[in-house]
């Protein structure tokens, strides 16, 4: 045992402790105090009164809630399945040696990085369904004009869209990392077997970079679940409440509405079904390979 | 040429195509943005748009400084007789309260999440980590609905604390993610040199591991603050009309105002400026502090 046994790895708990603090302040603090308000009937200013488990019966029959279960669960399936395969693409472009590769990775990510407000406001006036510059694109090679956000049976793939390009990058820079930590041998002895770049690919490379793929998917999940910022500026939820996904419902009740209870209901539902999906996709990852 | 150089050849200009499918939409929408702000509102409005700025302007930007509604709200600071001490320009107030917020979160987080990432990483304390990872996991919203009953209840809205404390939600778990990741990284031999010499611990962090741990904390420190400034829905919820951060400021610009696009571009270009030039000089470490750690705010 020696310097690193178990009585000497406890004295490092002090410095824990400021850290400590703050997460139960901001972080432990705010789960317990949902709990309680999600078994309270409390609009702001209104009074607390205790009502079991009213609001999470509330939801079970609220078609709004369940419309916006709905509607998030579309659009993560599609905000994951394109970002996943362009990023997977992307990262197997990346990994190979070209000039300008550096800058061009960088260029790349900038999506990611920027001010998810600021890049909003500019797809939303290239949405314009008139001056936007989209649907002079779109004309241009000739396809049909889109109505983008403007219909309700757009919004969201027109959302994913944007969601595709803001997230590509992350799934990206993960599967890159999976890239660059592979051995060289087997890729020797495949191509001394006589295999092609492709069959290189199936059969070693994504076996093999399964685990970051699988690492990726989980975020990726997660984050479209709990996506906000673009849906908040660019559709505001609408038209109607085309777009109006759990995260922006939340919202609107804590809000707009003032009805703290139930979204704290809300909050713990949201909860519940961002650890199930995340368990299912660890489990799928033990799973394969 | 050969058959296998023709291939060659082929490969190559199939590759740099796909390269550049991949990478040219990141880039059009910032040159949009970059059009839209340098082109009059007659060239804005053209259809079909003009891409080239026919006269290139800095009028929208002079306007998002001095004339345009998102500027000439003055936000005024009035004593208990209701005289006014303070008239700032809003653009000034936005931005001063943009930098308050992300400096004091992200510096609050390096104050302790460097410790404690040195903490985790030697006493090996995972279900700490795994307890920070659920924080990444979870909706900022979550945060907010008790947050913001508890903030009223103290009486604090109205002022940059509130916004301070939530943006403690994103910097915080970035900071311990990273700096966990930095300090397992880190060979032991030096401090158990050190320990062993009778160093106490607390020396052994702050003369030893600390400078070598400098590079990380140069990741962290860029990674939080990215996140804490690209912060919107912290600021929708708890700023009022004088603490508003920049992207809210940006938002309501939209929301609430007649707007031309040009003036707005400037601003959504002025906004996200300061992250773009970061993540332009500073692409390595952020490259390697997003691989290790997979981390985003929010």
């Amino acid at each position: 045992m020696g310097l690193r046994g178990r009585n000497y790895a406890r004295q490092y708990w002090p410095f824990l402790v400021p850290a400590g603090v703050i997460v139960f302040a901001v972080i432990v603090f705010p789960w317990i105090f949902t709990l309680y308000m999600s078994v309270q009937e409390w609009h702001v200013g209104g009074k607390i009164t205790f009502n079991g488990l009213a609001n999470y019966q509330r939801l079970l029959t609220d078609e709004r809630f369940l419309w916006s279960v709905v509607r998030t669960l579309y659009f993560t399936a599609l905000a994951v399945f394109f970002p996943m395969l362009l990023g997977i693409a992307a990262a197997v472009c990346f990994h190979r040696k070209f000039p300008l590769r550096g800058l061009a990775r960088t260029l790349f990510i900038l999506p990611m990085m920027a001010t998810p407000v600021a890049v909003a406001l500019v797809w939303t006036m290239m949405f314009h369904p008139q001056l936007g510059v989209l649907n002079y694109l779109l004309s241009v090679v000739g396809l049909p004009m889109s109505a983008w956000v403007y219909a309700p049976n757009t919004v969201i793939p027109t959302l994913v869209m944007v969601e595709t390009w803001q997230w590509t990058p992350l799934v990206m820079l993960i599967v890159l990392g999976g890239l660059a930590s592979l051995p060289v041998d087997p890729y020797e002895a495949a191509r001394i077997d006589g295999a092609s770049g492709w069959d290189a690919f199936i059969h070693i490379t994504l076996p093999l970079v399964w685990p970051h793929i699988m690492v990726a998917l989980v975020i990726r999940t997660i984050d479209a679940l709990k996506s906000l910022d673009i849906i908040f500026v660019i559709s505001g939820g609408g038209p109607g409440t085309a777009s109006e996904t759990m995260n922006y419902l939340l919202y609107l009740e804590a809000f707009s509405f003032y009805d703290m209870g139930y979204a704290s209901a809300i909050v713990v539902i949201f909860f519940v079904i961002i650890l199930l999906i995340s368990l299912l996709l660890f489990g799928a990852r033990r799973q394969a390979y | 040429m050969r058959p296998h150089q023709i291939r060659r050849l082929l490969g190559n200009i199939g590759f740099g195509f796909s390269v550049f499918a991949l990478v040219s939409p990141a880039i059009l929408v910032f040159l949009w943005m970059l059009s839209l702000s340098f082109k009059n509102e007659l060239d804005n409005t053209a259809f079909p748009p003009v891409f080239i700025p026919t006269n290139p302007t800095w009028a929208n930007f002079i306007d998002v400084f001095e004339k345009n509604d998102f500027v000439t709200l003055f936000w005024e600071d009035f004593d208990a007789f209701g005289r006014t001490w303070f008239t700032y320009p809003a653009i000034g107030g936005y931005l001063y309260n943009s930098i308050v917020v992300s400096f004091s979160a992200t510096g609050l987080a390096l104050l302790v999440g460097v410790p404690a990432g040195f903490g985790v990483a030697k006493s090996k304390a995972h279900k700490v980590a795994a307890l920070i990872m659920i924080a990444r996991v979870t909706p900022g919203l979550s945060y907010l609905v008790p947050l913001f009953l508890l903030f009223q209840w103290l009486g604090m809205i109205g002022s940059l604390l509130p916004l301070v404390i939530t943006h403690l939600v994103i910097t915080v778990p970035i900071v311990v993610w990273v700096m966990i990741g930095f300090f397992e990284g880190l060979p032991n031999e030096l401090e158990e040199a050190a320990l062993v010499d009778g160093a106490t611990i607390w020396q052994a962090f702050r003369y030893i591991a600390l400078p070598l741990a400098r590079p990380g904390i140069v990741v962290a420190l860029i990674l939080a603050f990215i996140f804490s400034w690209n912060n919107f829905i912290f600021g929708v919820v708890l700023a009022g009309r004088e603490t508003r951060t920049l992207p809210v400021a940006v938002y309501n610009v939209l929301t609430f105002e007649q707007v031309s696009w040009g003036p707005l571009a400037a601003a959504a270009l002025l906004v996200t400026l300061p992250v773009l030039l970061l993540t332009l000089l500073m692409q390595k470490e952020i490259v390697a502090g997003l691989t290790a750690g997979g981390v985003k705010g929010g």
